[in-house]
């Protein structure tokens, strides 16, 4: 086995360890059903598909994964083992890879656990289960990378809070930045922003997903959108990792 | 033949503070360097420079013959290091936790479980195998450390304050292990226990402010009718007088 998998199949094991994954998974699931039936009007739409459920997606990860990624660096450095780790034959890198695996995998055994949603729109109709399947999809692209920018944040500060706090500011920025709200306001003043605005969204992305429609450039973007967070974190590991 | 730890003018800022400043010297094949001096005097500095964690400002260091600047991963293969403080994953097993470092090392199968089990029998962690290592007693904490830096029977060791947290029938087990692995590796061990210095040492290094203040066997410090506790207090704390 590759040292990145070794490093990431400790780090899953350590989620269920604790307590932390187990109130994670029950949260996520408690607070994902229930928007996806109240709000998301699950019943009142007439129709067997899951886009009340993947709309509220990107807006429920926005707080469950800072969650998630506010412990992965600073944990290490409250307990010392960053040291020891990072003093193991493995390069940087596969140590920030390991650990992203880890929290990515646990994220879709969370989102793996919201299995009864689709039974339940199979045995109320004939839902399209491809959509379902790029909808899924999408969910784990949107928590890749919000996992990214959370995990970079997290070597950068010692403090959970921070970077708990920095995390969603971080994720919300380019989570809003194709909502109407903004790129409405940025076109009547300065169009080019709004474009980029549009460009940089990963909700507008994660759209397409939902949507059934699995775009090569919408996976680029969001490959090269974790691999840019993961290449910052690697940096600033580097960096600030005996501070 | 090359000394198995290479040290040249290594050296440390911290802003403006200096903690290691123009530090060599060589360990050969054999050798048990005891690296004395008070706390904050640079030594564990050294060793986090010597172990790849922390990057040396100028200056380098070769471990087993490759350079922890140009080849770290080599580097750390070669070497067993238990970092200050002991850190393991508190919520791991101690067999678990072992059996990590072993894999990260490149051992599986039949061959991990004899080296853990030898790493285990050398340490004395049989009766504590499956425990969680937060259950245990700081003791136990500092030996599943020690046996982690033992387990790939490396031809460098770096053990920061091996025997810190030790009961006196431990601390003497730890310096019979050490006496015995001693012909075949470089090992350096930190310590302000001077009594140690004289049961396991075959030179020693005082550092203060980071410079070498001396080096030379333990027995050539001490001049006649005092003891090494006296020169220890002379050398370190003479410059400091004049100031």
């Amino acid at each position: 086995m590759s040292p990145t998998l070794i490093v990431a199949r400790r780090e899953l094991a350590g989620y269920f360890a604790t307590p932390v994954a187990y109130v994670f998974i029950v949260i996520f699931l408690v607070l994902s059903g229930a928007l996806t039936f109240t709000l998301g009007g699950f019943f009142a739409r007439g129709q067997a598909d899951l886009s009340p459920f993947f709309n509220f997606i990107p807006w429920l990860f926005l707080f469950l994964v800072p969650a998630l990624t506010m412990r992965l660096w600073a944990e290490e450095r409250r307990l010392g083992t960053i040291e020891l780790l990072l003093t193991l034959p493995i390069t940087q890198w596969q140590a920030v890879v390991g650990k992203f695996l880890a929290a990515w995998a646990f994220c879709a055994v969370a989102l793996a656990l919201t299995f009864p949603l689709w039974v339940t729109i199979n045995l109320l109709g004939n839902p399209d289960n491809g959509v379902v399947l790029a909808g899924y999809a999408g969910c784990l692209m949107i928590a890749g990378s919000y996992l990214a920018i959370g995990a970079a944040l997290s070597a950068a500060t010692k403090n959970q809070v921070i970077a708990f706090v920095l995390a969603v500011a971080v994720c919300f920025v380019f989570a809003a930045a194709g909502s109407p709200i903004v790129t409405d306001f940025l076109s009547q003043r300065v169009p080019l922003m709004a474009e980029i605005a549009r460009g940089l969204s990963l909700t507008e992305r994660f759209n397409g997903f939902a949507r059934g429609i699995i775009a090569l450039r919408d996976i680029v973007y969001f490959a090269s959108f974790i691999l840019f967070f993961l290449f910052l974190n690697a940096v600033v590991l580097d960096h600030r990792k005996a501070d | 033949m090359p000394a198995l730890i290479e040290i040249e003018r290594l050296t440390r800022r911290f802003g403006a503070f200096t903690a290691v400043d123009d530090v060599s010297f060589n360990v050969a094949k054999g050798e048990v360097l005891g690296f004395l001096g008070p706390n904050g005097a640079g030594k564990s500095t050294t060793m986090k420079m010597l172990a790849g964690f922390v990057t040396p400002t100028f200056g380098t260091a070769r471990i087993a013959g490759f350079d922890i600047a140009t080849h770290p991963v080599e580097a750390k293969r070669a070497m067993g290091f238990l970092p200050e403080g002991a850190p393991t994953y508190p919520e791991m097993t101690v067999t678990d936790f072992l059996a990590f470092c072993g894999r990260i090392r490149g051992f599986s199968g039949r061959l991990l479980d004899e080296k853990l089990a030898i790493a285990m029998g050398q340490t004395q962690l049989e009766g504590v195998r499956l425990q969680p290592i937060e259950t245990l007693s700081k003791g136990f904490k500092r030996r599943v450390g020690l046996a982690q830096a033992l387990l790939h029977d490396p031809p460098v060791l770096v053990l920061d304050e091996p025997t810190d947290g030790l009961d006196p029938n431990q601390k003497h087990e730890v310096r019979d292990l050490i006496q015995r692995m001693a012909p075949d590796k470089a090992i350096i061990i930190s310590t302000h226990i001077l009594e140690e210095v004289a049961a396991v040492c075959t030179r020693a290094i005082i550092i203060a402010r980071g410079k070498i203040l001396a080096d030379s066997p333990p027995a050539a410090l001490i001049r006649p009718g005092q003891t090494l506790d006296q020169v220890f207090r002379e050398l370190t704390l003479a410059p400091r007088e004049a100031a």
